[in-house]
This record gives structure tokens, sequence and C-alpha cells, in this order.
């Protein structure tokens, strides 16, 4: 309770608080996509050549696919050749502690309020931090590698344990999958792995935070997370970025492999730079997500809290192909000013007795439209099969819009799908009341605003709800007219 | 303390109030009875502050400031609560939270730390018990849910947990059976300390048999038209308003 507090405080006619730039020498590529680059990123990280190989055939993928065009957002054509594809920062010699990590990147940490120490010292995060494209230090890997886990970079990982990067790699998003998906398979600088053996359960929230930097730079992470049969783990990412007047780009991709019986909780808290009232600058947030219940009574959540960038495109899914598996999916999208977010899941029933549950919050104000977009497939042989979908959006003022697309497909006649969907408008009612009570019209916004949100709060770990609550409340500053 | 003089009020261009007159000293209650659409709710309404009401003229003093220029929350954080004749609902949100937020808010107006989490508690703890009110009450979401009853004694629970100068009680007593109705009662009895004033709003004298009033004045057609004590709200239990319509007509 005191934590609310504190938020509302914290609250005092801020604009984007996470807006500095870091003067971080960075080791950055010439502008432009073509195979040289993609040969230049790859030897930047010594890769093996089936690496290399990889990139290549996702870059000719690329090439001969098209931008989608079907979301509900608007945005002037983004030129692929005036984009930096790789920026790490320098010097990137091996790091064996922290005390040597760049003086700059450590304070840029502590801006953000996550000192690595401090994460380490008082929470117990093991925290894998990407600045731009190379992953900064991952804490905790010793006492992780006792019980056999692996988190590191996906740079190491591929050096270190290529078996099981190949093996899984592209197995839930193949290069294929769509054009953002291919773009990253062929560009992606770094990201996080991370393999959970059988029967281990994490003892840890695994954590990693991203950070674009570099003026006009893509960031194109990618994130494999591997749950072995009967593991679990519980995976936080965050996301800020430096103000900037030009649109930057960032294209990630993340997988979840869950055996039989395994677990996975993926958090996300995305406070990319959102642009200006205008809607001048942002970050383009196109992104691809996706985990698969590959065993029986898998089970993968995503709860995922957007008040960032100037356009989200993202779908978390989860593929329901073990018999008895689970998806989750807990959202809420914040939209303010001249954002605009398509953003929802998709939940794809393969096997028998699956389920999924879907809890979508959508908030807008200001000129921003927020779209959720979601798709329940029951397949065929998907006995039994079980969806609730519960898709709610909150109108603060009257220039903004709310829309929903839910998309069901439905082949297998014992399936039992329920959607239900409300719109509302924060009362003046309530706000008066709570006027009556002493409490400021913004402060009483925010108050109901979290209230609205607070199915979705609860998923989140601890801390991360708390972060949730105080981005949230920044993010509608000035939001009702 | 409350001083209104030739107050003056529409809504939707639509005069309600037509020249109210009122003084209350510390550690009165003022019972304000009238017949349907004489402007009683309106009252409580212009005194918190609803935007949707003009003042055309008259002041409204409060401890010696005009509180007609001031937003809602500040004429709160003053000291000035509202009982509301329908309480909102508010989901999501805990009927502790709520109250942490506010009693904080009015302690930062008045320049006091704000109250950490042990102490808001044992402040809880104290005023649930003297007006009764359950723990569960405070876990649930503000009024979400709430039957008609325990919406009013959440009032009254928040209206101790703000210690306010004047308790305004827009028709607390509608929609209460009697059981309710005394519950509520004593909470407001248990709140009267001397110094604390309070304006009751009603239709039916049934409450100021348990809340025993100062003065009864009798609202009609946007004025006060009649004062008097507790006996005068028996008189009109028993002879209705019309004579008072009609000793006004004249």
């Amino acid at each position: 309770m005191s934590e609310d507090l504190k938020i509302i405080d914290e609250v005092t006619g801020s604009d984007y608080k996470w807006g500095f730039v870091s003067n971080i020498e960075a080791d950055t590529a010439p502008k432009g996509l073509n195979e040289d680059i993609i040969r230049f990123i790859s030897a930047k990280k010594n890769e093996p050549q089936w690496m290399l190989d990889f990139r290549l055939k996702a870059f000719n993928q690329w090439k001969k696919m098209e931008e989608p065009s079907w979301a509900h957002v608007s945005y002037p054509e983004i030129d692929f050749q005036d984009i930096i594809y790789y920026s790490a920062p320098k010097p990137k010699k091996t790091l064996n502690s922290l005390d040597e990590l760049d003086p700059e990147v450590k304070a840029t940490f502590d801006k953000l309020g996550i000192s690595l120490e401090e994460q380490k010292r008082l929470s117990g995060v093991a925290v894998d931090a990407v600045i731009d494209s190379v992953s900064v230090k991952t804490t905790f890997r010793d006492e992780l590698a006792k019980l056999g886990i692996i988190f590191c970079s996906f740079s190491e990982a591929v050096r270190e344990h290529p078996d099981l990067v190949k093996k899984y790699m592209g197995s839930v998003v193949p290069y294929t999958d769509n054009y953002y998906a291919a773009l990253n398979s062929a560009v992606f600088s770094d990201g996080s792995f991370c393999y959970i053996p059988k029967g281990v359960r994490c003892p840890m929230e695994l954590s990693t935070y991203f950070r674009i930097n570099s003026a006009g730079t893509g960031q194109f992470e990618r994130t494999l997370i591997i749950a072995d049969e009967g593991a679990y783990a519980s995976y936080l990412e965050g996301c800020t970025a430096p103000q900037r007047d030009e649109n930057q780009l960032h294209a990630a991709v993340v997988e979840i492999y869950a055996h039989k019986d395994a677990q996975v909780k993926y958090s996300t808290v995305q406070n990319w730079y959102p642009g200006d009232k205008n809607g001048k600058g942002g970050v383009y947030n196109f992104v691809t997500k996706r985990g698969l219940c590959a065993g029986e009574r898998a089970k993968i959540s995503w709860t995922q809290v957007e008040t960032g960038s100037a356009i989200t495109w993202k779908y978390p899914s989860v593929i329901l192909k073990g018999d008895h598996s689970v998806g989750e999916f807990y959202s809420v999208a914040v939209t303010n000013n001249m954002q605009q977010a398509d953003t929802g899941t998709k939940m794809i029933h393969i096997g028998k007795n699956t389920s999924s549950t879907i809890v979508s919050k959508g908030i807008s104000g200001g000129k921003s439209n927020n779209s959720y977009r979601g798709l329940v497939r029951i397949g065929k042989n998907a006995l039994n099969a079980r969806n609730f979908s519960q898709c709610d959006s909150l109108l603060l003022g009257d220039k903004c819009g709310a829309h929903t697309f839910p998309y069901i497909e439905c082949s297998n006649p014992t399936a039992k799908v329920e959607h239900e969907a409300t719109t509302s408008k924060v009362g003046e009612d309530q706000i008066f009341y709570c006027n009556q009570r002493g409490i400021s019209t913004e402060d009483a916004v925010g108050l109901i605003v979290n209230g609205y949100c607070r199915e979705v709060f609860n998923q989140l770990p601890m801390e991360f709800a708390v972060e949730a609550q105080k981005l949230l409340a920044v993010s509608l500053e000035g939001s009702v007219g | 303390m409350l001083s209104i003089k030739n107050l003056k009020a529409n809504i939707e261009d639509k005069e309600i109030l037509k020249g109210l007159n009122l003084e209350i000293n510390p550690g009165e209650v003022h019972a304000i009875m009238g017949p349907n659409g004489s402007g009683k709710s309106t009252l409580a309404s212009v005194l918190a502050g609803r935007e949707e009401y003009n003042v055309t003229e008259g002041e409204v003093i409060f401890n010696g400031e005009n509180i007609l220029e001031m937003a809602p929350e500040d004429r709160a954080r003053k000291g000035i609560f509202l009982a509301f004749q329908y309480p909102i609902e508010i989901p999501g949100v805990s009927n502790a939270n709520f109250m942490k937020t506010a009693v904080n808010e009015v302690r930062k107006s008045k320049g006091l730390a704000p109250l950490d989490s042990k102490e808001f508690l044992k402040l809880m703890r104290e005023k649930m018990q003297l007006v009764q009110v359950d723990k569960t009450m405070t876990q649930r979401s503000v009024n979400e849910g709430f039957s008609g009853g325990e919406k009013k004694r959440n009032e009254i629970f928040q209206m101790a947990m703000l210690e306010p100068e004047l308790g305004v009680l827009d028709e607390t007593d509608s929609g209460l059976d009697i059981d309710a109705l005394r519950i509520v009662a004593d909470g407001v009895n248990a709140l009267r300390d001397g110094k604390r004033s309070f304006i009751v709003i009603t239709h039916y004298q049934r409450l100021l048999d348990y809340i025993v009033p100062d003065f009864v004045h009798v609202l009609y057609k946007g004025r006060i038209v009649k004062s008097g004590t507790k006996e005068l709200a028996l008189e009109l239990e028993e002879k209705g308003y019309d004579w008072i319509k009609e000793e006004v007509e004249i």
C-alpha cells in the first residue's frame, strides 16, 4: 500500500523519464541491409558457419516477403536501408565481474533504477542486460549453473551450447513465420538464452533489460527459453529507450519451448519511448513472441504491460500441442497522445483437453488508438478444448479510439469458447467521488485505472507490479482533458 | 463555522436554490427536511462542489473562507465531507487503499507526514470499531457489490477515517431497513464530539429519532422557510408538508 502512495507522489509533471542518452562509445555497422552487413554481424560475433547460414536463409526469405499491412496502425513507410543493424557498446572485452562494466553502462542502469548490484544483492533477480544489440552482462550465472540452468547471452549460447541452439532456434517461430521474424532471424545481434533442465525449478526471477541507445539503431534481439520436462521458470523483460526525434525500430523474436509438465511465466513491462505529444519520434515495436506447449500438461503464461512505443504490433501466442496443456495471456496496453497499439494474442489448440485464458485490458487516452486483436483456434483433434477471453476497453476522454478484433476458428464441436467484451469510460461520478475524499483528479484517474488493471497486475511478480503501476500513472498524465 | 448567505444555484438553467441562508456553529447538528424537489440534494452537491451546478449568487463561508471558488478536493481537504446518497463503485480499488490515499492527501494538505502502513492500519482498526464495520469491508473494492446498507455504512466509515469538521449526510437513511438505520446512526453519533458539525438531509423523521438534531429546517422551493428544534420534525411527520406550503404561498 505504501508503494501506491510512492507512485502517486512520483507522478509529478514528468515527461518521458527514461529519455536520457548514454555516451557509451559504440561499435557500429554502416547503415543499410545486404548480405555483407549480415556477414559483418556474424563475423563480429565470431559465429560458426551454421549460424551464418541460418541468417542468410532468413535474409533471402525476407527479401521475398512483404511488410504486413493488416494491423490497425498507420505510419510512414520504413526505409530498411536507412537503419543501422548493429551497434555494440565498446570496449567489448569479456567481463569477469560487474566491476569491469563500463561505468557509463552502469550509470545507465542506475538511472533506469536497475542497478545490477542492487538487483543482485537485494532481490535475487538474475539480470541479462542488453544495450542496443549486445548482451552486457549476465549476473548470477554461477549460482544458476549449479542447478544446471543456463542463462546467458544468445551469442554465448551459440558458441557454448550449439546443440541446444540448433535444436530449438526457429522451432517455435520459424524464420519464414512473418516479415519481422524473418528480418530478426537475419540480423539479430544478441539476446538472452535460457535452459532449465529436467525437474528443476528456477529459484529466482530471470530478467532481461533492453535499452535502445544509439540513434537510428534497430534493436533485433532474440530470446530463447527452453524448459525441459517438469521445469519451471519465471522470466521478466523490461524495456526503455532514450527520447529521440526519429523513429527507432525494434523487431524482436521470443521463443519459449515447454516440454511435458514444464511451466514458463513470461512477464514484460514495455516502456519504449512513445514519441512526443504530436506523434514525433518513438519506437516502432514489431515483435513476434510465441510459446509452444510441446508436452502434456505444459503451461505458458504471458503477462504484458505495454505503455510505451509509438506503434506496438505484438501478439504473444501459445501453441497448445500437448494434451492438457494450458496457455494464458494477461495484458494491459496503454496508449496516450498519438500512440497506436495493435496487440493481442493467439491461442492455438491442437491437443486434447487444452485450455486457454485471455484477459486483455486496453486503456486509451489523448488521440491514441488501441486495438485488441486475438485469435482462438480450436483444431479438429482438440477434444474438449476450453477458452475464456475477456477484453475490456477503457476510454479516457473522447478523442481516442478502442477497437476489438476477436477471431474464433473452431473445428471441434466439443470445444467451449467464451468471449466477453466491455467498453467503459472513467466516469465523472467516480472522479468526483474521489475528489470529495480529497484526491485530485489526476490521482483519481491513476487509482481508477490501476483498479481496472488489477487482474493483470496480480499476475506480475511483486517488484514488477509496482513498476507497472508507476509507469501507468506516468503514461496517463494529462490524458483526461 | 459554516455560513451560507443568499445562495442561488441552478442546473441546466433551472434555478433550484433561490436564496438560501443557514448558519451552523461548531458541534451543532442541523436536519434539513422538505418535500421532493425542494433542493435538498442540490444543497449537498453545491457544498461539495459538483461541477454541474452553477452558483449564480451568494456565498458559502467555511471557517472564514469562501469555498465556492475551491476545487472539490480542496474543500474535502479543508474538512467538508459528503456522505453520498448513491455511493459510487470503484472496481479493483480496495477500500483500504482508497482510504489510505485519501487520508494521506488530507494530511499532506495540512503539512503532516503521510501515515505509514502500520500507523494507517492502526487508525483503520480503531475507526472500524468505532462505526462497527468488519474487516472484510476494507479489503473489498470500494462499494463494489455492496448492499445498500453496506454502502451507507462505508460512507460513515470513510467519514470516521477522514475526521472532517463538517459532515453532510445526503439522505443517508434512504433504502435502509430499521437495523441498518440504527447502525448507521450509531456510527454518526459516535462521531459527535461537540466540535464536529453535521447537516443531515432526510425525507423522514425516523432517522432523527436516532440522530437527534439541534435544529430542524424545512427547505421548500429553494429556500429555508421554517426553522425549529426537533419537535418541528415530529410535527412534520404528523401533518405532512402541506400546511407549510400553505403558509409559504400566503
